[in-house]
């Protein structure tokens, strides 16, 4: 038997900006296991919803993660609308939907991007990047912000688009899908990067199922699960099919969030069709009271937001479970048995998200 | 597949480039940039609702002095203040703050003119 080593990745690494450690045990060039630790960013945010009231808790929990912030803002507001038997209006519910999905659009492909810095292709990343800036400017022009969008509130959404600027962002989105189609097939053809994909980090169905993976992670395993599926905001007029892909390797996972980028841009489309004409918000009065579990897809997969009032101004507890604290048990199996110098594309195809993680 | 790329590459190496040449030509914000936060001072009540409301307590209003003030650097535009101001004195502007190196309040006091009274004395 070889001897074995420790070879500490993280928290500070190049592939990965976010610090989430790993001790890895390897023997010769081949990871035996890996044991994660976390802790470096908390914040304690879910601490903070006793002392903040709970409409201004909704700026909170758009900053919980960076890039998934519109759905995180989304789910929190879902939540007390839950519980205060609040009906938004339609409208709100379309634009909503609008604004997850291009949220989605931009997060995955920066991960694209991120993945192709990841296996050492400069150009495949700039461009991912490039036609990422088209989607933040339509968020910027629409919301205000690049990735805090600050849209949603409890009872509707704070900003509306108008006909003539969705009918702009849609245009160019059909104009866009070429060009993001050129750059993705480099995923799905090339065979370079498909070297360092296809077969690497395999997740079985099976496994996926038993250490609880969520979003692109389970369904390039081949477990078709979506929580838009749950039919919340507009998704439930709109017509999709979860993507699912069955090798459940790195290749897998990458060709899942690529499909995912093509049908958020059809869902915006069909959004933008149905978009009702009515209020954007109602008013909100009186303390919420009772608890609620909200879920909700995000690019990463399926985020929890519990909440539990008590009658007052302050929410008596929140609990956020995000997708990647899902997915580390996920990344723990995959990284067992394979080569060292994998271990930065396999950390990276859960499409990790730490200041998510730990709130 | 091996010159997957290739269209792409071409076709940036004859297009004018994605990026801009910084300080030379700047960005053109759009309408609703959340940029930085300004107050109209003279219709400002100091009824102190702003700061109350504010996420990260970057907004002090001092009610008898007469003075409102913004922690730029604290401050993250949520643009929740001006939806709160019950005199719509606070307006979001798109442009952003200008970058600095040290934290420094941005403070606004009412400009009282002085009237023939005791008062000017003082001043």
């Amino acid at each position: 038997m070889s001897k074995r080593t420790i070879i500490p990745f993280g928290p500070q690494h190049p592939v990965l900006p976010e610090p989430i450690h790993l001790d890895l045990v390897v023997e010769d060039e081949k990871v035996i296991e890996a044991i994660p630790s976390i802790g470096f960013i908390h914040r304690g945010l879910e601490k903070l919803v006793e002392k903040k009231d709970f409409i201004d808790y909704v700026y909170v929990a758009e900053r919980i993660c960076g890039i998934c912030s519109a759905i995180h803002g989304q789910t929190y507001c879902q939540a007390v609308e839950e519980v205060m038997n609040i009906a938004v209006p339609e409208r709100a519910l379309y634009l909503r939907t609008i604004w997850g999905e291009l949220s989605r659009v931009h997060s995955h492909l920066l991960w694209l991007g991120l993945m192709a810095d990841g296996f050492g292709f400069e150009a495949l990343f700039m461009h991912c990047w490039r036609l990422r800036e088209t989607v933040l400017d339509m968020i910027e022009e629409t919301t205000g912000g690049r990735v805090i969008f600050g849209s949603c509130k409890v009872g509707g959404v704070r900003k509306d688009i108008d006909k003539p600027t969705l009918e702009r962002i849609v245009a160019k989105l059909n104009g866009m899908e070429k060009e993001i189609k050129e750059v993705t097939d480099v995923f799905i053809v090339d065979r370079s990067v498909k070297h360092r994909t296809v077969g690497v980090g395999v997740l079985s169905k099976q496994d996926a199922y038993e250490l609880g993976a969520v979003g692109p992670t389970m369904r390039a395993s081949g477990i078709n699960q979506d929580m838009r599926k749950l039919g919340y905001a507009a998704y439930k007029q709109l017509k999709f099919e979860p993507i699912v892909e069955t090798a459940g390797d790195s290749y897998s996972r990458c060709v899942v969030r690529i499909k995912e980028i093509f049908q958020s841009i059809d869902l915006i489309r069909q959004a933008a069709v149905q978009l009702p004409e009515g209020p954007i918000d109602v008013k909100v009065t009186g303390t919420p009271s009772g608890e609620f579990f909200a879920r909700t897809e995000q690019p990463r997969g399926e985020v929890i937001y519990y909440l539990k009032a008590n009658g007052t101004r302050f929410l008596q507890r929140l609990r956020v479970r995000t997708p990647t604290f899902a997915n580390i048990p996920a990344l723990v199996k995959l990284l067992q048995g394979c080569e060292l110098a994998d271990v930065p594309i396999l950390a990276l195809t859960i499409d990790p998200c730490i200041s998510c993680t730990e709130r | 597949m091996i010159f997957s790329m290739s269209k792409t590459v071409l076709s940036s190496l004859f297009s004018k480039p994605s990026t801009r040449l910084y300080p030379i030509t700047q960005r053109v914000p759009f309408k609703n940039t959340r940029g930085k936060i300004e107050i109209d001072i003279a219709a400002c009540t100091f009824c102190g609702l702003c700061s109350k409301k504010c996420p990260t307590s970057a907004i002090t209003v001092t009610r008898a002095d007469k003075k409102w003030e913004i922690n730029r650097l604290q401050c993250l535009a949520c643009d929740y203040c001006v939806l709160v101001c019950p005199k719509k004195c606070l307006t979001m502007e798109n442009a952003y703050t200008t970058p600095a190196v040290a934290t420094s309040k941005d403070s606004f006091k009412v400009a009282r003119v002085p009237d023939n009274t005791a008062d000017s004395k003082d001043s």
